[in-house]
């Protein structure tokens, strides 16, 4: 198991290694000069000698990435052109209030998933299979930004239950996890649906309700929790879905976290911002995926280590 | 003459045998009903992308400032937005460029992704080393966010959309065209073929292409699907197609200020993304259930 986890964070280093080399790289190649909007417009040649200089981006590329690596691992991740600001200050509270975000989706669709789809399992080819297996394809074909508004609409504008935006109370968050959840809540339920049928096709699923077993316990205790492993994998690498659609969500329900600070410095042309934004949701999603294979192998006992 | 006979009996049995295997589907595609009719929805969307501009009640660009945000009516079945621009004739005229774009990034993507799989899949080694290494890195970042970051590198627009669906695309056809490489590849008839001196570029095209096919018309439906999300949250996202343009998600991105007095200018182009996104899926799942039920769960 060690050996393992050992072996596989050594693998990653070379992806983390690339993908902060494409992201650096590919930042560099967007077209304009970044010195010219950290200087402001009025700037003189000088005040642009200066910036530059002070900013580093006078050196060549390889010198600015090996120190753009540098300042990495101590943790600095520049500065924004836009206020100046430290780019690790400003993540700060944008961090916490995505990952907040992140998380209340993930366990309400998660939660719910797996209800739809064992509901979907067990009444197989019958009116709650059709009804589940719709309301889990058509949550895979929302588009987040017209459910975030309809539910804005309804329950913000009409019935005043909750806020149309901010971040503000617990309240706040309601509905945009709804949003950002759905599709991965439709996901989840597809997978429990057919993993459960794979399960209760087993020799123990018969020898349960053999031996007289309640069919409610047949499938709580028994198949439910043998079919979790590529349900709980599948969450995992559904994660990269919830960073990206935390763009779309945070921009509709104008919420202040990390995915509208990377639309806004899109907008501001802020590269640095954008180039530490993609970064970090790279690292986090590269890690995650680590985290799920791991728990995965370390919770099913069919994989061997050494295989 | 013996032999014309014999090569005539012969093309008439594989031809024979192609219109049974035509018929089977098409019995089997028959009794998936949902797919069935989500596919003739897609038929009827083509179609209005096709003769779009033609079907057009009203010019999708005119602004008519005697008719701002009017609700739908016998004028304007769909209602009117914000510079009294007819919502119907916009949705019509969209259909084409929101499909186009959907579509092309997707071809875009697979023909990339499936010469990768099949080169990765059939020679192995340090090409297959590289070009699965590569899908990795690809695949550490989230599809959406690889997408945004593309168009914030080239710049907005929905040329560079397309790019950037198409990217995104790649390596997840590179993958599954990989996998049924490999599996192709052990199968008698390409052994046949390497033993009667066939060159790799014949085996890879005629033999293990086609046993490839059936996955990727299944993967390249569903995929439409999630480009056409995609590209419509770009578009709302302001990363996509013009304010102006009647491209379906920017319809929604410039409507939403008008969500609480005039919310069928959100409502209308929302829902016929819903419907198109839901019927692909549907084809997607109903093809795959035909062709490739392996691959179900």
């Amino acid at each position: 198991m060690f050996r393992y986890i050992v072996k596989r964070l050594i693998g990653i280093i070379p992806i983390i290694f690339i993908v902060s080399l494409l992201i650096f790289f590919f930042i560099h190649l967007v077209p304009g000069d970044p010195v010219r909007l950290a200087a402001g417009k009025e700037a003189t040649l000088e005040e642009i000698t200066r910036v530059r200089q002070e900013l580093g981006l006078d050196k060549p590329l390889a010198v600015q990435y090996l120190n753009y690596m540098k300042n990495l691992f101590t943790g600095n991740l520049g500065h924004s052109l836009k206020t100046g600001l430290p780019i690790s200050d400003m993540f700060e509270n944008r961090y916490e209030i995505s990952l907040k975000l992140t998380f209340m989706s993930l366990g309400w669709a998660l939660v719910l998933g797996l209800v739809i789809g064992t509901i979907s399992a067990v009444f197989r080819n019958k009116w709650p299979d059709f009804l589940g297996m719709l309301t889990a394809i058509s949550g895979i074909s929302l588009p987040g930004f017209w459910l975030g508004l309809i539910l804005i609409q309804v329950f913000s504008v009409q019935l005043g239950w909750f806020p149309t935006g901010g971040t503000d109370s617990w309240k706040s968050y309601v509905l945009p996890s709804i949003t950002l959840g759905a599709g991965i809540m439709s996901m989840l339920a597809r997978f429990t649906r057919s993993s459960l049928l794979e399960t209760l096709k087993e020799d123990f699923i018969r020898t349960g309700r053999a031996k007289g077993l309640k069919e409610s316990v047949v499938v709580r205790k028994h198949a439910l929790k043998n079919s979790m492993f590529p349900v709980v994998t599948i969450a995992g690498l559904q994660f990269g879905f919830l960073l990206g659609g935390s763009v779309v969500v945070e921009t509709v329900f104008s919420i202040p976290g990390m995915g509208r600070l990377l639309i806004d410095s899109i907008a501001f042309r802020d590269y640095p911002v954008v180039q530490a934004v993609i970064l970090l949701f790279s690292l986090e999603f590269i890690l995650v995926n680590l985290l799920v294979d791991i728990l995965y192998k370390a919770l099913n006992p069919k994989i061997r280590f050494d295989s | 003459m013996e032999a014309v006979k014999e090569v005539s009996q012969i093309s008439l049995v594989s031809e024979e045998k192609k219109r049974s295997r035509m018929s089977e589907f098409w019995t089997k595609w028959k009794k998936q009903k949902t797919a069935f009719w989500a596919g003739f929805f897609i038929i009827f969307l083509l179609l209005v992308a096709v003769f779009g501009p033609i079907l057009a009640p009203y010019d999708p660009y005119e602004p008519d400032y005697d008719a701002i945000l009017q609700t739908p009516s016998q004028a304007h079945w769909a209602g009117t937005d914000e510079y009294g621009r007819d919502i119907l004739s916009r949705i019509i005229v969209g259909a084409g460029i929101s499909l186009s774009v959907s579509f092309t990034s997707v071809l875009v993507g697979a023909v990339i992704g499936t010469i990768l799989g099949l080169c990765s899949g059939y020679y192995g080694g340090w090409l297959d080393r590289l070009i699965m290494r590569s899908s990795d890195v690809m695949f550490a970042f989230p599809d959406l966010l690889l997408a945004i970051a593309i168009v914030a590198i080239l710049g907005p627009g929905l040329t560079n959309v397309v790019v950037a669906v198409a990217v995104f695309s790649i390596p997840s056809f590179a993958r599954l065209i990989r996998g049924n490489t490999l599996a192709a590849k052990e199968a008698v008839f390409v052994e046949a073929a390497r033993s009667m001196g066939a060159r790799s570029s014949r085996i890879i095209f005629r033999h293990i292409f086609p046993e490839t096919v059936s996955s990727m018309i299944v993967f390249f439906s569903l995929r439409i699907g999630t480009s056409i999300l995609a590209a419509s949250s770009l578009s709302f996202l302001g990363l996509g197609a013009k304010p102006e343009s009647p491209d379906w998600g920017a319809m929604l991105s410039m409507g939403r200020d008008y969500l609480d007095t005039a919310p069928h200018v959100v409502m209308i182009p929302g829902l016929v993304i819903f419907l198109s996104v839901l019927a692909f899926n549907l084809v997607g799942d109903g093809l795959r259930d035909i062709m490739d039920p392996k691959t179900k769960n």
